[in-house]
């Protein structure tokens, strides 16, 4: 057998897809459910008592931060859990003994979870329609900001699920690292309105950088340039594949 | 005849510092059903997984059909199918689309017409839309075979097929390991069972602490290390061995009842008429005599246990 394994790459990702829609309610339901009670707490409850910020009200102001929010969180979940439940259950002696690269094993893994977060990022960017008023300035970036953020956190994802040797390390970085950083990353305020030296330490935050350039996809505004946000974003893809390279090369948690 | 899979100097020491394979050579022709036989902890596992790249070797190459499976492993593991010894599957996919899974992740396009042909002939025919984890334990093991099969391997690792596995069931897989054979796969497989390598195999190998301790024909490895013995049931029974009998080795039976001797059925001299001689001079009535060759088994243990007892010996 020679060239690209489409075959493979295809198997891995209808696979990953079919798992989603075993588990639709969870997948896809929850985190649309989630959201909208977000909205409802900080966009009506709250938010109607703050001001706008910049030109945006804050309610239309908190959407690109919650699809944010959820893109990181699905990335990094769907596909840890795709990667890691092979390797708890056994069956990854499959996906090992197979004629397929590491490359093409990502491809799978990390595109159905991108796929699914993408799909959700949608559905939400749909359901805040329904309580406040949207405007994308800028479509193209924003969907291709989904997109790259939704691959380097299944990347992410993907390292984490190899990494993890139980269901407490799989879920230890998002609940520790992620979701912190996601809310002190400007997703439901922007960092200027932090007083110094916060809003300095906030700009080593890389969620910082994600939200922003998402944010500016929309509103044509964002707490730091659109540069530096594509900049740190790429940064970050970059790292999360020359790990993955590594952890195949070396057989990292994978082969004896 | 061609060799389809040839290992040659592998060696596995593990992190931990266990050294589970050392320096074994394997050459394996195409076309032959080969039994790997070997205690738990021999290694038989670690080989088989290290030929179809799970586990890394620590030295040695492994050529599969001319492919080196560890700078080409793509072509090399094309050519193979493996059935594990846990069944290791994801319960809660169909039979059908775990095959088609299987099917896919080796590279080759969907052919259901021979996916369809695997299931009836792994009798999985009607349990094809059922999850798996509907299915009985001898049934999620032929969906192991058939998902080591959707892909058309050329050589098949059955690691311990029939563990755990009823008397019938266990039949039934002797048979389709047959007919794969008769189809020009190559069978490799590891069992506990010696009666399965004694029913099925061309060659058996015998590994024991990470050596290969041999490879021969099965009927010649029986021919040439096979011992009979003799069991002779006594008129009156006797409290031990007369030392007029001292020359045969003889050993005393069922509390005293019967007489066994060992003998080689391949040497010029067997010993059989002298000892019968001897008996009658000796006054020793008899009233039966019974041989029976050993089987598979006992040549193993023997192999096993020689070496041991060598090994101990060399480090005394």
């Amino acid at each position: 057998m020679t060239g690209v394994n489409f075959h493979g790459i295809w198997a891995i990702y209808k696979f990953e897809m079919a798992r989603t829609l075993r588990t639709l309610w969870q997948s896809v339901v929850t985190p649309v459910i989630t959201t909208s009670l977000y909205f409802i707490v900080f966009g009506g409850a709250i938010g109607s008592r703050i001001d706008s910020i910049g030109s945006v009200n804050y309610g239309s102001f908190l959407v690109p931060g919650l699809i944010m929010l959820s893109l990181l969180t699905q990335s990094i979940a769907n596909a840890s859990i795709g990667i890691y439940f092979p390797k708890f259950t056994g069956t990854v002696f499959e996906l090992l003994s197979a004629p397929i690269s590491a490359v093409e094993m990502v491809i799978g893994f990390v595109g159905a979870a991108a796929t699914k977060s993408i799909v959700i990022g949608l559905i939400i960017l749909i359901t805040s329609a329904f309580f406040v008023p949207l405007r994308i300035d800028h479509p193209a970036a924003m969907l291709a900001f989904l997109v790259l953020t939704s691959v380097t956190f299944s990347m992410f994802g993907f390292i984490i699920g190899i990494w993890a040797k139980g269901f407490e390390q799989l879920n230890i970085v998002p609940a520790l690292l992620v979701t912190p950083l996601t809310f002190l990353g400007g997703a439901f305020y922007s960092i200027d309105m932090l007083p110094e030296p916060w809003r300095t330490v906030s700009l080593f935050n890389p969620v910082v950088y994600l939200v922003s350039g998402f944010r500016w996809s929309f509103f044509g505004q964002g707490d730091v340039s659109i540069g530096w946000s594509l900049g740190v974003t790429g940064l970050f893809l970059l790292l999360c594949l020359g790990l993955i390279i590594a952890i195949f090369r070396t057989g990292y948690r994978l082969k004896n | 005849m061609q060799s389809i899979l040839s290992v040659s100097q592998v060696s596995k020491t593990y992190g931990s510092g266990h050294k589970a394979l050392d320096h074994v050579d394997l050459e394996i022709r195409r076309g032959e059903i080969f039994a790997l036989l070997g205690p738990n902890g021999a290694g038989k596992t670690t080989l088989i997984s290290i030929i179809c790249g799970i586990v890394t070797p620590s030295t040695g190459t492994i050529l599969v059909d001319g492919h080196d499976a560890i700078r080409h492993p793509r072509e090399a593991r094309s050519r193979i199918g493996l059935v594990p010894q846990e069944i290791a599957v994801d319960m809660f996919s169909t039979v059908a689309s775990t095959m088609r899974f299987s099917r896919g992740l080796f590279g080759k396009k969907p052919d259901q017409a021979y996916l369809d042909q695997v299931l009836k002939d792994l009798s999985l025919w009607d349990k094809r839309d059922a999850k798996i984890m509907e299915l009985s334990g001898g049934m999620k093991r032929r969906v192991m075979i058939a998902k080591a099969l959707s892909h058309q391997p050329e050589i098949l690792f059955l690691d311990e097929p029939t563990a755990g596995v009823d008397v019938s069931l266990r039949r039934d897989m002797w048979k389709m390991i047959g007919k794969l054979r008769e189809q020009g796969t190559t069978i490799i497989l590891t069992t506990h069972y010696i009666e399965e390598a004694e029913e099925m195999a061309d060659r058996v190998g015998v590994i024991n602490k990470g050596q290969l301790l041999l490879v021969e024909e099965k009927a010649v490895l029986m021919k040439k290390l096979g011992k009979r013995e003799m069991d002779i049931a006594l008129v009156e029974p006797m409290t031990a061995v007369p030392v007029e009998l001292n020359e045969w080795h003889l050993s005393l039976e069922d509390e005293g009842h019967r007489l066994r001797y060992v003998f080689d059925a391949q040497a010029e001299r067997t010993g059989i008429p002298s000892l019968l001689r001897k008996l009658a001079d000796l006054g020793i009535g008899f009233k039966d005599l019974d041989t029976s060759k050993s089987s598979l088994e006992d040549i193993f243990v023997d192999l096993v246990e020689h070496k041991e007892a060598s090994n101990e010996g060399a480090v005394a």
